[in-house]
């Protein structure tokens, strides 16, 4: 089997297996990474919203915030799940279009 | 690790986009020269790899969390250059799409994850694994050595970045306005976290694939590094 093929094969693995990314810091109980909280956790975390955080952490609108669909938010760890395994198929599948894209204008003019 | 909107000032932002433009633009032109045609899949995987390793969000238990990054790896593969620009669509779709990382901090995020990560890594593997056999072990060791120095490095820029705001900008009665955390708080959590958890994690992955690259392809060790 050609290496490529192998690591095509390796991400497919790693996308069935990312939820585990979401499971095992929910059983343990962890939070968001330092330094990604919300506006609202902020609040809880030193007592007040700063100002310009407050303005620009609304500024984007993903349309699939924290690797979830909208709305989401409060659905169990399955759903959640799932909705993490879609993210990465999607995310992945853009990726390689877009290396593709970046590929075919880089090295166009040789070969 | 990846900074969001709201963290940073309009002059740290600013500041990191026009770093990094020359370092596109370099990183465009060296990849041109050197990436074959043939080689474009393996650069997708990488960035795909990246992007997916950053999905395995490690717990500190009853705290917080965090992730490899892979960058190291794909640095070692392909060289940094090409690294730069397979974590760079990582990072940006991840803005984008996931929200994961803010619009206003791709320059940021990029400077400390899709440049100082796989550069500060490549060359210490490289500088490890000097001459080593392509079977031996000091190559899986370097490469362990490299992932975990690299994301420890760009932690430790992440931290600084943070660390920055409140001295930067804050209001009359001292409230901060973006980033409330300074140096002290920033830099001692994102270099602590990443030295004592992610940074083991990110040099496990690094040196796992090495070794098992050495055992299924170890040419493609070789030609790695454009």
């Amino acid at each position: 089997m050609k290496i490529t093929t192998k690591f095509w094969i390796g991400l497919v693995i790693f996308i069935v297996l990312s939820p585990l990314g979401l499971m095992i810091p929910d059983h343990f109980k962890a939070g968001s990474a330092w330094g990604e909280w919300g506006a609202e956790e902020m609040q809880k975390l030193v007592g007040y919203i700063p100002k310009g955080l407050e303005k620009l952490s609304s500024l984007w609108n993903a349309p699939l915030p924290d690797y979830a669909f909208k709305g989401w938010e409060e659905k169990g760890l399955t759903h959640l799940s799932f909705a993490y395994i879609i993210s990465a198929i999607l995310g992945i599948a853009i990726i390689v279009i877009v290396i593709f894209v970046i590929g075919k204008v880089l090295v166009k003019k040789r070969d | 690790m990846h900074i969001p909107d709201g963290y940073l000032g309009p002059a740290t932002c600013g500041f990191f986009y026009v770093a990094m433009l020359p370092i596109w633009t370099a990183a465009s032109k060296i990849v041109k020269k050197t990436l074959k045609a043939k080689q474009v899949p393996l650069l997708a995987i990488g960035a795909a790899f990246s992007f997916v390793i950053m999905m395995f969000n490690v717990p500190i238990p009853g705290g917080s969390t965090g992730h490899a990054v892979g960058g190291v790896l794909v640095a070692i593969l392909l060289g940094p250059w090409a690294a730069c620009i397979a974590i760079t669509v990582a990072l940006v779709i991840q803005a984008l799409l996931f929200g994961d990382g803010g619009i206003t901090a791709i320059g940021a995020n990029c400077f400390n994850m899709a440049f100082v990560l796989p550069f500060v890594g490549y060359y210490i593997y490289k500088t490890i694994s000097y001459n080593a056999p392509m079977d031996s072990n000091r190559r899986m060791i370097a490469a362990g050595i490299a992932g975990y120095i690299g994301i420890n490095v760009a932690a430790f820029l992440a931290g600084v970045e943070f660390g920055l705001q409140p001295l930067l900008h804050h209001t009359a009665n001292g409230q901060a306005l973006y980033c409330p955390y300074g140096l002290k708080v920033a830099v001692a959590t994102m270099a602590g976290e990443h030295l004592l958890v992610f940074g083991w994690v990110e040099a496990v992955v690094t040196a796992l694939v090495v070794k098992y690259l050495q055992k299924q392809v170890p040419d493609i060790l070789q030609k790695g590094g454009m």
